[in-house]
Formats: structure tokens, sequence, C-alpha cells
């Protein structure tokens, strides 16, 4: 792995392994909040910078905690707890600091703290063995490949809402899935750019 | 052996040290300090800040009607904030009308104290207790209803208006964590001061209800708040229509039992809806009313009877019975009390009937 700089990283993990879309995480928050821009916006960004920032604090944690312990078994509930502590206190700082920023971002960090993409993510760079800076590359462009998908999502489905008539059976979190596996379909396409696995 | 005893020691120092981290940030970052809360313009409450309003306002002994317990799931606990309260939260839209929205009507649940603030309250709610007191009676009135007599021990006397509500607290148990608020009409008379008797109906996995049927027991503690609601008796000598369906008697009655004190000579027809013998309930006391008041007549109907239910009476739903009793509803009013569903139906029958909208007052259930 050592071979993957970090854009390269970042590149294909916002596109050929999009982490909602090819690893299918996140599904309950990408559902629930996927039916306006702004509301998925928001989510977006906050999941972008936990991602971005749990990742890094969880490699430092496994690299320099849980590795030399050998207690890489216990990467599970560490990461758990240090992504809950972590986004209880980025609420705290942000509530505190501007009231613009927490409603349209702070409010979604509790419903961040139990994503399964966050642990995801930091579960991939162990699995991948990241170094450092692939780990960054690798959080921040998993939090923008999940933001892109919702985003793409909720415009997919404000115009649903317009335009269309969606048979009764399939309204709500049918048809988004449905969407979501078109859309899944679609980022096949960037396959063999560049690969992760 | 050793290694195991390294795990526990990692996992004891992470969790300890973000826990410590949390709880710095809490006493620096989330400290607000005191803040002022000024109710109706006048009177002024110094309250630790960065709570919800919701919570500050009990802290201060005036309590807002809420169900929930402030996680912004009921709706209920409207307040107006004047000034100090921020932009309105996405959690707060679903319950707020355009109409409240540009009132300044926020969920007190959702609006925490950060900085002064200014808040205007129903006056009503100011005489608002909480009380403390004691189960000393538990009765059967039918295989799902059972009436609660709490005796007050603290304070002693409640003044309240026939028709309002109360707010029971129930402690944690096995259905939950934290104390949780239901809302139940009283059914006892307004003269009864010292006491207050409620109508609860058995309702499966129902938090409030569960508790009631099986774990109180006559002598445990109760906690509740009150009284509430702006269902009561209006002050005119309109003929008036009463329905109600299972423990929707409540509120009723406490009104029946209060105009059987000044013996008010109102025209009154009582329609009550149950599903079979097993449902109905206090026929007797219902009889006894009807010798008493002036002009007052008990309708009891049955929807489905069951074989061997000897009955005589009106069978139908409860709107089919009405709407045979009654021809002409425009110079009556109507009490109703019992589910939307009900509520919804019966408003819709006497509507047709020729009754005006203001003079339908009702207690719906949620």
């Amino acid at each position: 792995m050592e071979s993957l700089g970090f854009f390269a990283i970042f590149f294909s993990a916002v596109f050929t392994n999009n982490i909602l879309l090819t690893n299918y995480l996140g599904m309950c928050s990408f559902l629930g909040c996927s039916r306006e821009l702004k509301t998925s916006f928001g989510l977006g960004a906050a999941v972008i910078f936990v991602m971005a920032a749990t990742s890094v604090l969880n490699w430092l944690v496994y690299t320099y905690v849980l590795v030399p312990l050998n207690l890489d078994y216990l990467r599970f509930i560490v990461f758990i707890v240090v992504i809950a502590a972590f986004t209880q206190l980025v609420e705290m700082i942000i509530e505190r600091v501007s009231e613009a920023l927490y409603l349209s971002l702070g409010l979604f960090l509790p419903l961040i703290a139990v994503n399964c993409a966050i642990l995801g993510a930091s579960l991939f760079m162990v699995i991948r063995q990241y170094t450092f800076w692939q780990t960054f590359g690798y959080g921040l462009g998993a939090g923008v490949g999940w933001g892109l998908a919702i985003l793409a999502m909720a415009g997919i489905r404000q115009r649903l809402a317009q335009r269309s008539r969606v048979p009764a059976g399939l309204e709500g979190p049918g048809i988004a899935l449905i969407i979501a596996g078109t859309m899944a379909l679609a980022f096949m396409g960037f396959n063999g750019m560049v690969s992760l696995n | 052996m050793t290694a195991l005893l390294i795990a526990i020691g990692v996992i004891c120092a992470i969790n300890v040290v973000l826990t410590l981290l949390l709880l710095l940030a809490e006493a620096t970052i989330a400290n607000y300090g005191s803040c002022t809360v000024t109710v109706n313009g006048e009177k002024r409450l110094t309250v630790e800040g960065g709570r919800s309003l919701l919570a500050s306002l009990k802290q201060e002994q005036i309590f807002i009607p809420s169900a929930c317990g402030g996680r912004g799931s009921c709706g209920l606990c409207k307040v107006v904030v004047l000034d100090g309260a921020g932009p309105l939260l996405p959690t707060e839209l679903p319950w707020l009308s355009p109409e409240e929205q540009r009132t300044q009507v926020r969920l007190a649940c959702q609006v925490k104290v950060k900085r002064d603030l200014q808040i205007r309250i129903p006056e009503e709610l100011l005489s608002v207790r909480q009380y403390r007191t004691v189960v000393s009676g538990l009765v059967d009135l039918t295989h799902d209803i059972k009436q609660v007599t709490l005796k007050l021990i603290e304070p002693q006397e409640i003044t309240f208006t026939a028709g309002q509500y109360i707010q029971f607290e129930v402690p944690p148990y096995a259905l939950t964590d934290e104390p949780v608020y239901r809302a139940y009409s009283v059914s006892s008379s307004s003269a009864q001061k010292d006491s207050v008797e409620l109508e609860i109906r058995y309702v499966p996995n129902g938090i409030c209800t569960t508790y009631v049927h099986q774990h109180l027991k006559v002598g445990d503690t109760v906690v509740i708040n009150g009284p509430y609601g702006e269902f009561r008796l209006s002050d005119t000598d309109r003929e008036m229509i009463c329905i109600a369906g299972g423990s929707g008697m409540a509120p009723i009655k406490s009104i029946l039992l209060d105009m059987e004190r000044v013996r008010n000579p109102r025209k009154c027809r009582y329609f009550f809806g149950a599903r079979a013998r097993r449902d109905l309930f206090l026929l007797d006391e219902m009889r006894k009313l009807e010798q008493t008041l002036p002009d007052f007549r008990f309708i009891p109907s049955l929807s489905r009877p069951e074989e061997g239910d000897a009955w005589e009476g009106e069978r139908g739903l409860v709107t089919e019975v009405v709407s045979r009793h009654v021809d002409d509803a425009s110079h009556a009013e109507a009490y109703l009390c019992g589910s939307p569903l009900m509520i919804d139906a019966c408003v819709k029958i006497l509507r047709e009937k020729g009754m005006l909208e203001e003079h339908i007052f009702y207690d719906k259930f949620s």
C-alpha cells in the first residue's frame, strides 16, 4: 500500500471505492436525511469533518497505543469510544462558538456519532495498513464521497417529490434504495481508475 | 494474565482520559454561567445556563405541560420566547404552525438557556404546582380501566376546575430509564380538594398505564403536577351534549359532579360509547345523577355487544346513537372526550346537525 499517494487515495475513496455506494455503509442517515438538499448538505459537511478527524485520531491511537501493546483486537471498542467522545466535544465547541454553524452542522453530530461509515473508515484504515497521510487522505476522501452521494441522492429525491408519481408501495425508503442501487451501478463506471483493494 | 490486565488497563485509561476531557469541556466550554429568565415581564428567575428552558423552569417550580420528558416528540411544551432563544431549530419546526412561528412560539424542551431570556406563558401555568401524593384507592372499574385515588400530602389541597387534567410522573422502572409524564383528566369533583381521582385505561406496553395497572399499590407515593387545560364547562345555559368513550368518562364525570353540587338546571344528554357490556362502568353513579340533576340523561351504547350481554339499551357506534337522538344541535354545545378518531367523527356529525364549531369543546387523547 505504500505506493499510493495522498491524492490517489483521496480520489479513489471519493469515486471508485465510495464508502456508501460500494460498501453500503452509513445507510441509515443516508436514507433518513436525504429528503432535502439543505439538510443533506449539513450532514455531508459534518461527515467529511468527523470522518477525516476521527480516522486520523484513531490512526494515532491504533499505531501508538494499541499496536505496541499487542491490543489491536480492542480496536472496535476503542474506535467507537474515541468517535463518540470526539463528536460530543466538537458539538459542545461548535454550540459555544457559533450559533449559525451549530444550526447548519452541529445538530447532526449526535447522529453521526453512531454512523457506521465513520467506524468503517477507521477499520478500513487498519485493514489496508495505511500510513498517516494515507489515512488522512482516505478519511477525507471517504467523507467527501459520502457527502457527494447524499447530495446527489437529495437532489434526485427533491426532484422526484416535485415531478414524478412514485407508486405508493415504493414511497420513502423503497424508492431511495432503488435510487441508491442505480447510483452504485453508475459509480461502477469509475472502476479501474484507481483501486484500493 | 498480564495481557488481560494490560487490556483492561488500557481500556480504562482511554475511557478515563476521554471522560475527563468531556467533563473539563462541560465545565468550561459548555458553562454559560447564570442567566435571568423573565416570565411575563415581571417574574425574574435566576437559573444555571446550559440546560433546556423546560428543565430550568421546572427547577423553579414552573411546570410547562410536556408528555415526552423533553425529547421533542410530543410538541406540548409551547411557550412564547420574546428574546434570547436564537433561531428556530429543525427539531421544533414540525410542531409549530406558521402562525406560531410568527408569534415566536417555541418548544421549551428544545430551547437552551444560554443567555438572558424573556418568555411569556399563560398566567394559569404559574398556579401549577407539584404535589406529593399517596395512593389511597385502586378500584377496577372495568377489565381494563382502573380508578386511582391519590390523597394529597404536600401541598395538602389542590384547586382546579372540573375538566382539567394533571400530569402523572412515572418513576424509572422496567419500561423507562427516566421519569416520564402522562396527562390524565381528574374525574373527581373540584369540591374535593384533598384528593384527586383518575381513570386510567390499560394500553399494552404503555409506559404509564402498565405502571399503574401492574406495579402501583395502595400506599405508594406518586408525584403529580397540575392542573392544566382549557376543557371546562362554559358559562351559558345552552343545552349540553356530552360524548365520551372509555376513560373519556373522567372529565365529564367531574363536570357533572360540579353541576350536581349547584343543581345546574341545564339540559344535558350524556352519550357514552362502549364496545360491550364489560366496558361499561359507573352506571349506578350516572343513574343517581339522573335523579339529582334537574335535566340529565345518561345514554350508554354498545357497539359490539358480546353473546350473553343482556342489553336493552342503545346499540351501534356512539356517533350513530347521537345522530338518532339529536335532530337540531344549533342551540346546543358539546363536550367531547375520547380518542382522536371518535372526536373527529363526533365533530363531523355535530356540525351536520347544525352545531357551531365554537360550541364544540373537546379533550383529545393522543
